[in-house]
């Protein structure tokens, strides 16, 4: 991993350039993109095993209790997107910028800090109970620990920002010294929400409607706020590169989808503040705004659609363009129609805390997220490793991954779904409501058939890997 | 799109959009602090309330349960089982873990101390006293 990396950089070394980069420094790019493939791997895995936890409760216990399970599956998902969203950050902002990246060396030392401190805390969870993780972490000096998907000790917490400020440090000097374009400023302006954002986990007051309030201004500002930005940069990215659409009219779809986004969603992260101790108004704002959050996305899939139809050339990436297109349609549906099902405040009064939530949590993080860094690594990889694209074969390969995980991805949703809507059936409406284990009890079989379509997902994924080892013929 | 909307348009158009609505956010982030008082039950937030917390913190509780409907789904809301349970019940149940019944859904047992359970009581009281806008829907949560 380093040695290519170093190797490419470094042509003198004895190692013809790589013909296919514009700026050698993109190659940093590489080791981010396959740390983020390796930790979703991780993810997957302990996803199995709470999906089996669902139905054998004492599966694995007490070695890997569930809570320690789930820190594990949803702490690898945040990662691995990070690692996705700098790879893609180091990758296109040279390209937009037309100039080297600022600092190739403190991208790779920032890479090597954020794999170790991320790989020391996932074993921190699994080899110590949390409590006792808190201790030795001095989670005394500054309690930030033990708040959903903000499990991460102080101190990783304090890793994290130091490695995203060197991260932004080098790609705003990068961009400030070079061209200024509108996909490298909103992925910019991206980029720094997401860390000026993070800064709210420190903020752990002991009044818990303060801590739930101000939680949310990380975790919603950042999914249905400023990732979106970034995911809208890395999309029209890859777009222009695939389709030879002319720019101005990839930017101008760009500036729209990223205005309604954050017209609804800033307002949007309302839709939280309805049971949580907040003012009633909430009601009000959150499920009108929130109501209007698909549109962006729905505006994503008919980008993503327009541009292809509208393409100047035939790029010989296929896979690519298949991933850019997917992760328009599947946005939409995870974030935007699994979103607006439960939105509305007379609905989610039913559905608040339920499978329902964890369905749409599911698509929607696949779709948007998840998707969208594999099409950036998808169209990237070829070209950091020294070809246009992928031979045919492996071309095939890579889209047989892409429908066994979005079909099975589609399945899991679907099943949580029913799962979802019999536990509010059972649990909440009527005039004898099951208890929540008596409830759960009823469930096991849609959490079975979840539980096989995860394993059908994993398949695909193991498949996606295969796909980078898959030679065949050059395709030219 | 059409010609005659540009980009520069659809750039004004996003710049003022996230500008005014974020401003807008922060105005009703304001209101909202204001009017906490008198619905976050914050005249019982007492040092024995902040010690609970911190206990429900530190060991990873959100990491099964849903507390006020946010959390994991794998086990009961505990926003309400302070009414659903009592405090008797809470203290004996958090004790009693884990079951080890064949098959079925495990809590670790946290080895608490019986002050640190009175303390994770007054926190699960504190918060269910909260004003919720009347969820959950029933007692099962």
């Amino acid at each position: 991993m380093t040695s290519s990396t170093t190797a490419t950089l470094r042509p003198a070394a004895g190692q013809a350039a790589n013909v296919q980069l514009k700026y050698r420094s993109q190659a940093v790019a590489k080791p981010y993109f396959m740390a983020a493939i390796g930790l979703f791997v991780g993810q997957i895995i302990f996803g199995l095993v709470m999906g089996l936890q669902y139905v054998i409760g004492d599966f694995l216990f007490p070695e890997i209790p569930f809570n320690v399970a789930r820190m594990v599956h949803t702490n690898l998902l945040i990662v691995w997107l990070l690692f996705g969203f700098m790879g893609a950050g180091y990758y296109l902002i040279p390209e937009e910028s037309e100039r080297e990246l600022h600092s190739p060396k403190l991208a790779m030392i920032a890479f090597w800090v954020f794999l170790v401190a991320g790989a020391l805390t996932i074993v921190g969870y699994l080899a110590v109970p949390y409590a006792t993780l808190a201790r030795i972490t001095g989670n005394d000096f500054l309690p930030t620990m033990g708040r959903e998907f903000l499990e991460q000790p102080t101190i990783t917490k304090a890793g994290i920002v130091v490695v995203a400020l060197t991260f932004l440090y080098n790609l705003s000097m990068t961009v400030l010294k070079g061209r200024k374009t509108t996909i490298s400023m909103v992925m910019m302006l991206g980029l720094w929400g997401l860390a000026i954002f993070f800064l709210f986990s420190f903020y752990n007051p002991h009044n818990l409607v303060l801590d739930k309030y101000f939680w949310w201004w990380v975790v919603h500002l950042w999914v249905e706020g400023v990732w979106e930005l970034i995911m809208g940069a890395m999309l029209a990215f890859v777009l222009v590169k695939v389709t030879g659409v002319d720019r101005e009219v990839v930017e101008k779809w760009l500036y729209v989808i990223i205005a309604m986004t954050l017209i609804t969603g800033i307002i949007g992260t309302g839709h939280h503040y309805f049971w949580i101790g907040t003012p009633g108004y909430w009601q009000v704002f959150g499920s009108a705004f929130s109501a209007l959050e698909p549109i962006p996305f729905f505006m994503m899939t008919m980008f993503a659609f327009n541009m292809v139809n509208k393409r100047r050339r035939e790029h010989p990436n296929k896979a690519a363009v298949l991933w850019a297109l997917g992760t328009g349609v599947m946005s939409f549906l995870g974030a935007g129609v699994w979103g607006f099902l439960h939105t509305l405040a007379p609905v989610n009064y039913l559905t608040h805390g339920t499978q329902i939530t964890a369905s749409h949590g599911h698509m929607a993080f696949y779709g948007a997220y998840a998707m969208v860094v594999i099409t950036m690594i998808s169209y990237a990889m070829p070209l950091l490793r020294g070809r246009e694209a992928n031979s045919n074969r492996s071309q095939v390969v890579e889209m047989w991954s892409f429908w066994l995980m979005t079909i099975a991805m589609v399945f899991i949703t679907l099943f949580l779904t029913a799962a979802g809507i019999l536990q509010v059936w059972m649990q909440r409406m009527g005039d004898h409501p099951l208890s929540f284990m008596a409830t759960q009890d009823q469930l096991s079989f849609f959490y079975w058939l979840r539980e096989a379509a995860g394993v059908v997902f994993f398949a695909g994924l193991l498949l996606y890997i295969v796909s980078f080892f898959v030679r065949g013929d050059a395709r030219d | 799109m059409s010609t005659r909307f540009t980009k520069s348009t659809a750039r004004n158009i996003f710049y003022g959009g996230a500008v005014f609505f974020f401003l807008l956010f922060v105005a009703l982030t304001f209101d909202t602090v204001q009017a906490l008082p008198k619905r976050d039950n914050r005249a019982n937030l007492t040092e024995q309330v902040v010690r609970g917390k911190k206990l429900w913190e530190t060991n990873n509780c959100i990491g099964c349960h849903t507390l006020l409907g946010e959390g994991a789904y794998f086990a009961p809301e505990l926003g309400n089982v302070y009414q659903r349970r009592g405090p008797d019940f809470i203290k004996a149940w958090i004790k009693a873990q884990p079951t080890g019944v064949p098959g079925r859904r495990q809590m670790p047992n946290f080895h608490l101390t019986d002050s640190q359970l009175d303390d994770l009581v007054a926190f699960l009281k504190y918060s269910s006293e909260i004003n919720t806008n009347h969820w959950p829907p029933n007692i099962e949560g």
